[in-house]
């Protein structure tokens, strides 16, 4: 299967990274040789297996369901680029 | 007396302990190695503070007369891949500029608690995505070995954990933290001489650790020698609430089951890792870790693991799927940097950052994993490659029933010069053709220096065991480097 400037193009927009009509150029044949390399994953029969969900057999705990933690709003808001009044800050998203 | 930053983590500790120096000295010595080896670009930070305020506590325990831990008075360096609170934690990245921790990750804080400090985060690739050091944001790391034929070419030493393996070649510390997704400890490692092991998936908590493919990724120590490996794995393993994939285990004495007698132990051979065109000096050290095997009393038996081809190109749809699905949290809103083009709304924002905050290695894995992922291409790659994946991981337990463990080569060449693989996406990825089947099938694996390339280089072997069977990786691995005797250490130019 080979990709085109067009597929580039939604796949960059679906992974939200903003790309130049250069990049995307740049990036078809990139995009190709990989694709065109792990397809050879097509020749093997998989008959009958199941995808691998877990590579070592563990099972999922259940805890208490209380509250752990919590009270750490500044904590949280310490890295945020524009934190204001206690919340995350972006811009206008209604108008 | 020796230098004190030729010794290792069990000198070190054992000196400590028994009063030989303070692990004060200890902590200014290689503070001082450190801020001598910029030419390396292997540190990012220094925590020159961190290691003092470390040893200055185990030395108070010392005279207090209190039990030291088994990390006492060891200064490491940590892989940036690492949260540790108030230090910045950027994954070798531009989108967590500015990024300082709130919290201290499981394995960082492990081995705190075991004694040891810390003298500054190191270098990588950006988000652990290469096998270089080249996809750092924050330029490459050189490898202190250079070739014997009088040139000066900078080698690259390995990756992702280059930094890591740079630092430890070089003396500047005696161990440090790796993390391996597809061999980003092994093949480092193995480009320079020293020794590192991933364990088993789930001995390590991940919590804390910057995400990149969550199903494989592992932390694991890299050290000069298998006893320090050893050590320090026990210092970071163990289980953890906070990571639900942890194994809720007890953390084996690694230290204390090492045995270098293989006596009754089949060590196979997987004929699938000869591969056509084989580098001749690779295939010789292999041959000859075998016969240092066989010599420690093992049994060399041929082996099959059929799929063994497939396991490069499942890995690189596994590892960007998921990698797509990680990445997708720097959206410049809680953390990191934020790019906001004049009149842009909020999806023009996560655009514009994410297109400057990745490099370019980082933004073509998300992008074939948002491929693979996409509607009507989810079945035809992603679960085609988990299966391939459940497939590699049979080949893995049938081969259980005929050895123990299993030998290879590490990379199939010794490291390469900085720029010279750099063109081709695909070239760079079979730097992992022998590292990538264990880290599919969640097993522990670790290298080991095995002797020098004909340009002086070092080549590395690795040895594969069962599912948390990493005493009987590490013996194997004691083994050989008691045979190889490598003492072979890069001549200081930096």
């Amino acid at each position: 299967m080979s990709v085109d400037s067009k597929t580039v193009k939604k796949i960059a927009n679906l992974a939200r990274i903003a790309m130049t009509d250069a990049e995307v150029e740049a990036m078809v044949p990139e995009f190709n040789g990989i694709l065109g390399w792990v397809e050879q994953l097509g020749e093997v029969d998989v008959t009958g297996v199941e995808p691998m969900t877990a590579v070592i057999p563990n099972t999922l705990r259940l805890r208490d369901d209380v509250v752990t933690d919590g009270d750490i709003r500044d904590k949280v808001l310490a890295n945020a680029p524009a934190a204001e009044h206690g919340f995350f800050g972006v811009p206008k998203v209604i108008e | 007396m020796t230098d004190i930053t030729d010794l290792g983590v069990a000198d070190i500790r054992n000196g400590v302990r028994a009063g030989t120096f303070s692990a004060r000295e200890v902590a200014t010595a290689f503070n001082e190695q450190v801020a001598g080896a910029k030419a390396l670009n292997a540190f990012l930070i220094d925590t020159p503070e961190h290691a003092l305020a470390a040893a200055d506590a185990i030395d108070a325990k010392r005279a207090a007369g209190e039990e030291l831990p088994i990390m006492a008075g060891v200064p490491i360096g940590m892989k940036d891949l690492f949260c540790t609170v108030g230090v910045e934690a950027r994954a070798a990245s531009e989108i967590l500029n500015g990024f300082k921790p709130t919290y201290e990750s499981t394995v960082s804080q492990k081995l705190w608690d075991a004694g040891a400090g810390m003298l500054g985060k190191l270098n990588m690739d950006q988000f652990a995505m290469g096998s270089s050091n080249e996809t750092s944001a924050f330029g490459n790391v050189i490898s202190p070995w250079r070739r014997n034929d009088g040139g000066n070419a900078p080698l690259a030493p390995g990756g992702s954990s280059g930094g890591s393996s740079a630092a430890i070649a070089a003396r500047l510390c005696p161990a440090a933290t790796g993390t391996d997704t597809g061999g980003s400890i092994r093949q480092p490692a193995a480009f320079t001489g020293i020794s590192g092991i991933k364990p088993t998936y789930g001995r390590c908590s991940r919590w804390g650790v910057i995400a990149f493919a969550s199903s494989l990724d592992q932390a694991g120590p890299m050290a000069r020698d298998v006893r320090d490996c050893a050590i320090m794995l026990e210092a970071m393993s163990g289980f953890d609430p906070k990571d639900s994939t942890s194994l809720d285990l007890p953390v084996p004495q690694w230290e204390a089951g090492l045995s270098s007698d293989l006596k009754g132990k089949r060590v196979g051979i997987p004929r699938e890792y000869r591969m056509d065109g084989m580098n001749a000096e690779i295939a010789a050290i292999w041959d000859q870790g075998a016969e240092w095997l066989r010599d420690a009393g093992a049994e060399i038996v041929e082996v099959s693991l059929p799929h063994t081809r497939y396991a490069l190109p499942a890995y690189y749809i596994i590892a960007p799927a998921e990698a797509s699905s990680n990445l997708a949290r720097y959206d410049g809103v809680r953390y990191g940097q934020r790019n906001l083009p004049d009149g842009a709304g909020l999806q023009d924002m996560y655009a514009a950052t994410r297109a400057a905050g990745f490099g370019p290695e980082v933004k073509r894995r998300i992008m074939i994993g948002t491929y693979v992922l996409s509607a009507g291409f989810y079945d035809a790659y992603y679960t085609q490659a988990q299966k391939v994946r459940a497939l590699i991981a049979r080949d893995f337990a049938q081969v259980w029933e005929h050895c123990d463990v299993l030998l290879a080569p590490t990379a199939p060449s010794a490291a390469f010069g900085l720029g010279e693989n750099s063109d081709d996406p695909i070239a760079m990825y079979l730097n992992d053709v022998f590292a990538v089947p264990a880290s599919l099938a969640g097993l522990p694996a670790m290298s080991v220096p095995g002797g020098l390339d004909s340009m002086g280089l070092p080549l590395g072997l690795q040895i594969i065991g069962k599912p948390l069977d990493e005493q009987g990786v590490l013996n194997a691995g004691l083994a050989i480097e008691e045979r190889a005797g490598f003492t072979a250490r890069p001549e200081r130019w930096w």
